[in-house]
């Protein structure tokens, strides 16, 4: 990835965490930490490596994401509305009855939403039977799956990291969004996943790791996986409320109540700053 | 019309035979067909569709959960996908993959789980699904059937094939049972009418106790008493009009299930009474609110009070308390 295509994906990076953040500040409350952390992996995913069509979702060529932390909908939805999906507006209905954005992933209520999460483990699960059905229909569509550390404590993302390479899963990458929390402490305090590439490694998966904020460095682990021509693991290392400086790897940025537009004021101007920074450079 | 042979006979082939041809058929007819297993393949005969198909047989190996939300993925991307366990295994153990990766987020897999109830046998209590029933009818728009010969297990596994809804099929393997004529067609959401009669309604579903009800209705025809049985085959949805037409015109009903008696047939049944306010003697034959024991079918049936005789004697007490 050259410079000016880093620059271009830092963008959308940046402007899906000011959408979310307005987003969350519509109703006060949300997700933030766990949808600030991933919002470069989306926005990599989101800039060429995923084949889409935002003005066919369903297009049968495309590439298929499964956010399997479902509770990081918000940011998904940002960069889903920031690539045309739907309107930017819609935006704002997140949560509120009858949207067609709820808390966590529905793939029967939002457009470019390929799998229904929410109960951690599932999604990746889910990604593995996309990624084997496509393959027993000898279509070349490949799978993402974006799992948290913290979901890695589910017995049925173990499961899948033994299935997958047994079953040749050579078109899935699954990236685990590394960021060290989860709800009530940090991952480490809880039941310490470790190096999650390291384990993933030893059931038979191709590993990567790298800086989960750095686009280049993901789009070239994304790079790698696809040249292993195995099941892809990257671990990325993020952190949790990334670009809401006052927030950063705070353990009560999971879900947090209260939000308002004003709240929200400091990091939207922080975002929006770096942004004119790097419109300027 | 009566499409049915008097009583449960002998089918040359048994149930899990019958399952295994009709899918290695269904397999060669439409490519999207696969099926999922959780290492007990082999225990319904199996190996056939692995050996034709094996680019459409995936043994995940002792993985219920990652069985049932990969086979909801398989579906997101168009397959058909059946995925089979011992029922206590596929209902209890993935009752949230199930409810979620499947139900939810309508990916319309075909669960199968054998071994329903007393069927266990000799695995014990462990392993016997009494309340797979009662689970899967509070996953919203599920399809509950529970066939109960080779001629409808044939037909229920063909269409709900063709069907776009979450399935669970319920499995008697081990028996060799024929209770209907072939070619009979059948309805999801439909009873089928065994025998006719107008003192007592008796309603079964599975082979098990249909054979059981069968016999029950034999012995109350003996003095005299005319039971209507109904194999209930689908309990969701469940053929209410059957249910309200045997309340208005035997004026007793009692529903028999190789099943706990919480949540399944029996419930489900007494909701639709009480509903409409039918107000009729009804009982419930199955499984009480105790789990399971090891011993054969047969031994299990006598403890769990599911025989012929338990059947006639609650059919009698529900007839004496007819207005």
């Amino acid at each position: 990835m050259n410079e000016n295509k880093a620059v271009q994906v830092r963008r959308l990076a940046d402007n899906a965490r000011i959408e979310t953040l307005r987003m969350l500040a519509t109703l006060g409350n949300g997700h933030v930490g766990g949808s600030l952390s991933v919002c470069d992996a989306l926005a990599v995913l989101y800039s060429g490596r995923l084949k889409h069509d935002p003005q066919n979702p369903q297009w049968e060529g495309r590439d298929y994401l499964v956010l399997s932390k479902g509770h990081a909908g918000p940011a998904l939805y940002a960069t889903l509305a920031l690539r045309g999906f739907f309107p930017l507006e819609t935006l704002q209905t997140l949560n509120r009855v009858g949207t067609i954005l709820p808390s966590h992933c529905d793939r029967l209520k939002t457009p470019g939403i390929d799998m229904t999460t929410g109960s951690l483990g599932q999604g990746i699960s889910a990604a593995l039977g996309m990624a084997l059905g496509l393959k027993a229909q000898q279509k070349p569509n490949r799978v993402y799956a974006i799992i948290g550390d913290g979901e890695m404590q589910e017995g049925q993302v173990w499961e899948v990291l033994l299935a997958a390479p047994n079953k040749g899963a050579d078109n899935l990458i699954v990236l685990v969004d590394d960021n060290g929390q989860q709800v009530c402490d940090f991952t480490r305090n809880i039941n310490d996943i470790g190096d999650p590439a390291v384990k993933a490694a030893a059931f038979g998966w191709h590993t990567e790791t790298c800086d989960g904020h750095d686009p280049a460095a993901i789009d070239a682990a994304i790079q790698a996986c696809l040249d292993a021509k195995m099941p892809g693991f990257i671990r990325l290392k993020t952190v949790k409320g990334k670009g809401w400086a006052a927030m950063e790897g705070v353990v009560a940025n999971h879900a947090m109540k209260g939000l308002t537009a004003q709240i929200v004021a400091e990091p939207i101007a922080q975002l929006t700053a770096a942004l004119e920074e790097k419109e300027e450079a | 019309m009566i499409d049915v042979i008097s009583a449960v006979t002998a089918d040359p082939i048994a149930m899990r035979e019958a399952y295994a041809e009709t899918l290695l058929h269904l397999a060669e007819e439409n490519p999207r067909v696969v099926d999922l297993e959780a290492d007990l393949g082999a225990s319904v005969s199996m190996n056939g569709f692995a050996r034709c198909f094996p680019d459409r047989f995936f043994d995940m190996g002792i993985q219920e959960q990652n069985m049932v939300s990969t086979a909801a993925g398989m579906a997101a991307v168009g397959l058909i996908p059946f995925a089979h366990s011992f029922g206590s295994f596929i209902t209890r153990r993935a009752c949230d993959q199930i409810y979620l990766s499947a139900g939810y987020a309508k990916c319309p897999v075909k669960l199968v789980g054998s071994d329903p109830g007393v069927c266990g046998a000799l695995n014990g209590g462990t392993h016997q699904s009494n309340e797979d029933i009662a689970l899967m009818r509070s996953v919203p728009n599920i399809v509950i059937v529970e066939p109960a010969d080779t001629v409808s297990l044939q037909w229920t596994l063909i269409n709900a094939a063709n069907d776009d809804r979450l399935f669970y099929i319920r499995l008697q393997r081990a028996e060799n049972v024929r209770l209907y004529q072939d070619g009979k067609t059948f309805a999801f959401g439909r009873a089928n009418l065994l025998r006719p009669g107008c003192d007592v309604t008796l309603m079964c579903l599975g082979s098990l106790m249909a054979d059981e009800t069968l016999k029950a209705a034999e012995m109350l025809r003996n003095e005299g008493i005319e039971a209507r049985v109904l194999d209930m085959f689908t309990v969701k949805p469940l053929d209410t009009e059957a249910v309200l037409a045997a309340a208005r015109e035997t004026g007793a009903i009692v529903a028999v299930e190789n099943h706990s008696i919480i949540g399944g047939l029996g419930s489900a049944v007494a909701e639709t009474l009480a509903e409409a306010g039918a107000g009729v003697p009804f009982a419930r034959i199955g499984i009480r609110d105790r789990v399971g024991e090891v011993g054969t079918s047969a031994e299990l049936r006598t403890v769990m009070g599911m025989t012929s005789a338990d059947i006639y004697a609650a059919a009698k007490n529900a007839i004496s308390q007819k207005r």
